[in-house]
């Protein structure tokens, strides 16, 4: 409306420059607008970004160091085999009574009476229960330890490290709080000595789910989800390249080919939940396979990769020009060879992108998982794909659902790795994209 | 579309090759999230402690939905204990018969509190169930007509609550605690205002009264959580005035950052929901199948070490983490009824 009235102003006012007004200065005014519409767009999303990786990694950078409690221990024989009957019978040193060993080690550096019942337990409750199999794994592993003393690490108890990393608020009352004041009395103490320390969280990376947060690790849902990554690049890699090759190559150009084509589009689309109840009834309820393996989650993330992978190697292969077929074929070339020795290797780069990024996909998705019974858990370390695990994303809800205050850091430690894996193979599919990558 | 089905027939085959002849040797579980926590901590102690047993794997996904998998049928390829937050039902009973799970045993594991806590740097808050009707309900009887509920801030219902608007964070309708809520709350609290009788008057279906009572208000005062209890305190954390139900473990674990209200002027703690004082409680239970005992190993062991006062007792892991014990003769008799073999 604007202007148009103007328009008819100007032709009113002035007829003879009416002509030459062509609205460049209205063209050029959009055309910054538009920019900065584009930058505004940009910024946001950075912003958001931004925020994102913010709150990840300031909860989460805590999460890879973990106090520990180092403790001149006295493997004394008389709590470990009082009976010595270690020799007939090697399973007694798997039930030793092993927190005795912790308690009477803590009594001796904290100077308390052994006698005060519930002062003692306030010291022993400082250190994981994980400290039983630790010794006793210490003890199995080499029995010759008994009757020595040995300074073992013992992990600090999941609050006690909250607190020294300062993420419980000591200044509440004590009853509403976990750490009791004695235990803040004796944590300074142990600082003081060096016996309490930061030290660098291995056990995220290696032990398996548990109750207890200062003992839980991503190990399991790592192996869990290498084991899924496996299978996917196994059965989608050439099911997808053979399928893209087949439909951009040799079928027919008709109705079904246009079928397919669309039902794949479609396919890629899908929610991801669906193909988890697919994966619940054919691979659980009808071939009966075991639940929660990663096996059963492999195949399905591989029915869910599939169509990315298809969708991207026919687009890479579409992108090899006709030139380089008529040329193989015009020197004698089969189709199988000018295909294979030919277009393949140079549409390779193109399959390769897809195929990590699928895989990346594949890497961070849950809902698929639930239905199949990889949410859950799982402390062994499965030895084989057919054993029960969970996947990395999972291990993420199910810290991001614990009430202990140490599994809020342990959740944005956990994306932080995730994370990471997904720019390294993004990274990973960029170079090779940028190195192999062919352009007529 | 034929190249798809091609393909997933292809990997069906190769399933079913791989799928063969699978002895399971790792006791499954499934169910509540309630009980969760409670699994978690007796199948990795159990794993410690039984070196020649896997340790048992426990999925959450929710009572409904662990049950279900529970009566799909009997044999290694099905779950064998579904965790509960709730008795079993009549309906969910006879889909596990007929699908030939004719033999479950229910086992207690003791009482679990939900709490109704604020931001820590509130004033002290008493609630009775009366109150809370009062604030919650979707419509109220006043002046012999059902209207949609007035009230917009907690001293509108009772001048002793404190000037603030009202916002509470109940847990959503899928949840196991949000029956115990409605009955032990809302249901009590509709009695204790006359409201039910009132309804009752207004409304010819006794069944549409009853649901009158417990019918929480939509107009964004009363929110639903679908997510769990972290959610819930996330969303108190955002609004200090909002009010929030959380499991008593739940609560112990963030004291810190919580203040806990009394209810009927109890405080919620272990003592008092043992002793039946503490009026919002419930039972939590787990249920076994009959048929695999002694087929999976372990499954009895780990029955009867969750049973075990070292696990359920008042001086045990589980009571350190929020689960309140049975008294000593229920736990006697829980455990003795599991070795009698009583089925449902």
């Amino acid at each position: 409306m604007t202007d148009m009235t103007s328009s008819v102003q100007s032709t009113f006012v002035r007829p003879a420059q009416a002509r030459r007004d062509i609205g460049i200065k209205r063209r050029y005014a959009a055309e910054r607008r538009f920019k900065a519409y584009g930058l505004t767009a940009i910024l946001i999303g950075l912003f958001f970004l931004f925020v994102l990786l913010w709150t990840v990694v300031s909860k989460g950078y805590t999460a890879f160091q973990q106090t520990a409690i180092t403790l001149p221990i006295e493997f004394s024989e008389k709590i470990i085999d009082p009976k010595n009957e270690r020799g007939a019978n090697p399973a007694k040193l798997m039930t030793a009574n092993y927190p005795l060993l912790v308690r009477d080690a803590l009594v001796k550096a904290l100077g308390i009476d052994p006698a005060n019942k519930p002062l003692v337990k306030q010291a022993t409750d400082m250190v994981s229960a994980s400290a039983r199999t630790q010794l006793r794994d210490l003890v199995v592993a080499n029995p010759a330890i008994i009757g020595t003393t040995a300074t073992v690490s013992l992990l600090a108890e999941g609050n006690i490290d909250s607190a020294n990393k300062g993420q419980i608020d000591l200044t509440v009352a004590e009853a509403n709080r976990k750490v009791k004041d004695q235990q803040i009395e004796w944590m300074k103490k142990l600082s003081e000595t060096g016996a309490m320390a930061k030290q660098f969280n291995t056990g995220l990376f290696t032990y398996g789910a548990s109750s207890r947060p200062e003992a839980s690790g991503i190990g399991v849902a790592a192996l869990g989800s290498l084991y899924m990554m496996l299978i996917v690049l196994v059965l989608a890699l050439p099911i997808g390249v053979a399928a893209s090759i087949y439909l951009e190559e040799f079928a027919p150009k008709n109705r079904l080919t246009d079928l397919i084509e669309v039902n794949i589009n479609n396919l890629a689309a899908v929610p991801s939940i669906v193909y988890g109840l697919l994966g619940l009834s054919i691979f659980i309820n009808f071939a009966g396979m075991p639940r929660s393996a990663a096996v059963v989650g492999g195949l399905v993330l591989t029915l869910m990769t599939l169509p990315t992978i298809i969708i991207a190697t026919r687009a890479a292969l579409k992108a090899v020009p006709p030139s380089i077929r008529s040329a193989a074929l015009g020197l004698g070339a089969s189709k199988m060879q000018t295909i294979f020795h030919h277009v393949l290797p140079l549409a390779m780069p193109g399959v390769l992108t897809g195929t990590i990024i699928g895989l990346a996909h594949a890497l961070g998705e849950t809902a698929p998982l639930l239905l199949i019974g990889m949410v859950a858990f799982v402390v062994d370390y499965p030895g084989s794909p057919m054993d029960p695990s969970t996947a990395l994303p999972v291990q993420i809800y199910m810290w991001a659902n614990e009430a202990e205050r140490a599994f809020v850091e342990r959740t944005s430690g956990a994306i932080m790795i995730l994370l990471i894996f997904l720019v390294v193979m993004n990274l990973g599919a960029i170079l090779l994209r940028r190195r192999f990558e062919r352009r007529w | 579309m034929k190249s798809l089905k091609l393909t997933v027939a292809a990997l069906v085959a190769s399933a079913a090759f791989a799928g063969v002849a699978i002895a399971r040797d790792q006791i499954q579980v499934a169910g509540s999230s309630t009980v969760l926590p409670y699994a978690k901590i007796v199948a990795e102690t159990f794993g410690e402690t039984f070196p020649d047993f896997k340790t048992p794997v426990v999925e959450s996904g929710g009572t409904g939905a662990g049950l279900k998998e529970f009566c799909k049928g009997v044999g290694p390829d099905t779950i064998d204990i579904a965790n509960a937050s709730r008795q079993i039902k009549d309906s969910e009973l006879e889909t596990c018969k007929a699908a030939g799970v004719t033999e479950v045993q229910e086992v207690k594991i003791g009482y679990d509190g939900i709490v109704f806590a604020t931001d820590s740097g509130n004033a002290d808050l008493k609630l009775v169930p009366k109150d809370l009707y009062l604030a919650l309900a979707a419509e109220l009887v006043i002046d012999g007509k059902l209207v949609a509920n007035p009230y917009k801030k907690w001293s509108e219902v009772n001048k002793d609550l404190p000037d603030v608007e009202i916002a509470a964070y109940i847990p959503g309708e899928k949840h196991g605690t949000r029956e115990v809520f409605d009955e032990k709350m809302l249901a009590h609290g509709c009695k204790d205002a006359g409201a039910d009788v009132a309804i009752k008057g207004l409304v010819a279906d006794e069944k549409e009264a009853a649901k009158k009572c417990i019918a929480v208000r939509k107009d964004g005062l009363a929110i639903d959580i679908d997510g769990d209890y972290t959610e819930t305190l996330a969303r108190i954390a955002s609004n200090k005035n909002g009010i929030g139900v959380f499991g008593l473990s739940f609560y112990e674990n963030n004291a810190d950052k919580l203040k806990v209200a009394t209810v009927s002027g109890v405080v919620p703690s272990g003592a008092t929901i043992a002793s039946g004082e503490y009026p919002v409680s419930r039972p939590l239970f787990f249920y076994v199948k009959k048929a695999h005992l002694g087929v999976i190993p372990g499954l009895k062991e780990y029955v009867e070490f969750f049973l075990d006062d070292q696990m359920v007792g008042p001086d045990s892991p589980l009571a350190a983490y929020g689960l309140v014990p049975a008294p000593d003769a229920e736990r006697e008799a829980d455990r003795k009824a599991f070795t009698d073999g009583n089925m449902l």
